[in-house]
């Protein structure tokens, strides 16, 4: 193992991140805080409560996880792209680094990142609404496997991205509309049946509901359910990223 | 002496099916300065690349200090620095944090005092705390040679070092290259400006078409190979060379002193007495005659010749 490789890689990635600190920390401070004055307190005062817990609690843990999969998702993915946009990823090949420590770094970094935010926009929600984390090593655990899970695939996607579009097609077009049908800002048994069913085949759905367990104990799926989706989503991220590798697709020709 | 890198059979083809190493062999031996010398497009930097593992390739076999460098690309990997040909550098980050983050990739522990030589051998200590941005051409190139040089490389590889750089760097750069080859690191440099291979190299190998056409020790491939140059000023100028002597392809300055004839040493027949003989007879006075060792150059493109000839009939 080349554990100063690894520790390069990171720290490089975490520094990229510190000089943008402002932007970093501020962007989901002002987005929790508009969502909260938005859906909170416009909606929020004409739904009473979700399951006996107020809707401005209720759209915590949604908003989070939004927040933590776009952010995932876009730090891992520019990491990796962004060396192969100025063309200094020759040094990450030439140095003797194998697959795994470079997609450790890298995705390592940006899990952290997503965590960092995590923590700040609980902070921020935590000035809105009395927040009450009933099993908060559940709350962290998904958490972490979230972070760790869609940096995976964001660095999955800055490594098949030749160029700008691609990098945001996946985002833009998948995920930001499978979050916001994940039933983050809503409890499903509040849409009619068919949407209910068609929902179920949204895996961001059993990341909130999991994780709003972890909050309030209510979900619209059970909790292991929430479990094994993301497990299976991070193998499958991992195995396909290692058999590309293994199959000797380079991150560059 | 022992080989610490052995190309065998290299093929290389990009994507398109385009062959840019083909069936390339090649040997460098440790601590040698080796030029290698190739018009644009030969396979250069392919080649360079495919051994640092920035390429992969297709057949063939390359060992650096006897390890494979696809089987224990670890050890190969650490043994090799690498100046790329093109200046890419990150924008934001300071020349410090870079230079010391490229040791950090080859899995060595920091080294403040080593990277701070580096950057003072390198007139980049000033510059330490500036953004890659803000720094011009030359002081990117001297950057990069900053990252090679930051884990203390066994074998260095520099691709076009003096593309499109100042005297100043040029300088610079042949000191430090001498001071590795004093400490035993093995240099490999590209290039198609022939005075170089010619001011620092040992040996030198020229590549055309992603094949090897020789490789030779720098002295031996020009008297091998070389054509020299017979100068002979004459004491009275003359107008123009007489008709009788236009077989010697004799070339005359424009003042009408200075006469040039080009031979080949390895011909058994240098024509210079009979040429000294003719001029005698017409009258011509001599005053005095020297000759020169023809450039590498010349050898160069007579080799290139000589190999699409070969092409040509085969
Ligand atoms: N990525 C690539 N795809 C296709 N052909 C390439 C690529 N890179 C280089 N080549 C071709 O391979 C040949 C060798 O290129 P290169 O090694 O860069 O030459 P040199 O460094 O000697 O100038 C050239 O004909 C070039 O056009
Ligand atoms: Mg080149």
């Amino acid at each position: 193992m080349n554990w100063y490789g690894l520790k390069a890689i990171y720290f490089h990635e975490m520094d990229r991140m510190r000089r943008t600190l402002f932007q970093s920390i501020v962007s989901p401070i002002i987005s929790t805080s508009l969502y909260f004055v938005v859906f909170g307190s416009a909606i929020g005062s004409r739904i009473t409560e979700i399951d006996g817990v107020s809707y401005g609690s209720f759209i915590v843990p949604g908003m989070i996880m939004l927040t933590i999969l776009t952010q995932s998702i876009s730090n891992a993915s520019f990491g990796i792209f962004f060396p192969k946009f100025t063309n200094t990823v020759y040094e990450l090949l030439a140095a003797p680094l194998s697959s795994f420590e470079i997609i450790l770094g890298f995705v390592g970094a940006a899990a952290t990142k997503s965590l960092i935010i995590g923590c700040i926009i609980i902070g921020t929600a935590n000035i809105f609404v009395d927040l009450h984390i009933l099993h908060p090593f559940i709350m962290i655990f998904f958490l972490i496997l979230t972070s760790v899970t869609f940096s995976l695939f964001g660095f999955m996607i800055g490594v098949w991205a030749d160029n700008f579009e691609k990098l945001q097609l996946i985002p833009i077009l998948i995920i930001t509309p499978l979050v916001f049908l994940g039933g983050s800002f809503y409890s499903i048994n509040m849409l009619p049946e068919f949407w209910q069913k068609v929902s179920l085949l949204n895996p961001v759905l059993y990341l909130v509901s999991g994780f709003r367990w972890s909050f309030y104990e209510i979900a619209d799926v059970s909790i292991y359910t929430s479990l094994i989706t993301i497990l299976v989503f991070l193998f499958s991220c991992l195995g396909i990223l290692i058999y590309s590798f293994a199959k000797g697709y380079k991150i560059k020709n | 002496m022992n080989q610490i890198l052995k190309i065998e059979n290299v093929t290389k083809k990009y994507n398109n099916n385009f062959k840019a190493l083909d069936n390339l062999n090649l040997n460098i031996l440790k601590g040698e300065i080796f030029a290698l010398l190739g018009p644009n497009g030969a396979g250069k930097s392919t080649l360079i690349n495919t051994v640092c593992g920035i390429l992969n390739f297709n057949e063939g076999s390359i060992r650096v200090n006897d390890h494979d460098v696809i089987k224990e690309y670890r050890k190969t990997r650490s043994l090799i620095g690498i100046v790329p040909q093109e200046l890419n550098l990150e924008a934001f980050e300071t020349v410090w944090d870079n230079v010391n983050y490229s040791r950090g990739l080859y899995g060595k522990p920091p080294n403040y005092k080593h990277i701070e030589s580096i950057l003072r051998e390198l007139s980049l200590w000033d510059k330490k705390e500036s953004k890659l941005r803000e720094l011009s051409g030359g002081m990117k190139r001297r950057v990069l040679i900053a990252k090679a040089l930051s884990h203390e490389p066994k074998i260095l590889f520099l691709d076009e070092p003096t593309a499109s750089v100042d005297v100043e760097l040029r300088k610079d750069m042949w000191k430090i290259i001498k001071r590795l080859k004093s400490k035993g690191v093995t240099i490999i440099l590209t290039t198609h400006y022939i005075e170089e291979a010619e001011e620092i190299a040992d040996r030198v190998g020229i590549i055309n078409n992603g094949k090897i056409i020789i490789v030779d020790e720098k002295n031996r491939l020009i008297k091998k190979l070389g054509q020299k140059i017979l100068k002979i000023e004459l004491s009275t100028n003359i107008l123009n060379i007489p008709e009788k002597l236009h077989s010697y392809n004799l070339k005359l300055n424009n003042e009408g002193t200075v006469i040039t004839y080009i031979y080949d040493t390895k011909a058994n027949k240098t024509g210079i007495t009979t040429l000294l003989t003719e001029l005698k007879n017409h009258n011509i006075q001599l005053k005095d005659i020297s000759t020169e060792q023809s450039s590498l150059e010349s050898i160069f493109l007579n080799l290139l010749k000589e190999s699409e000839y070969e092409l040509v009939r085969s």
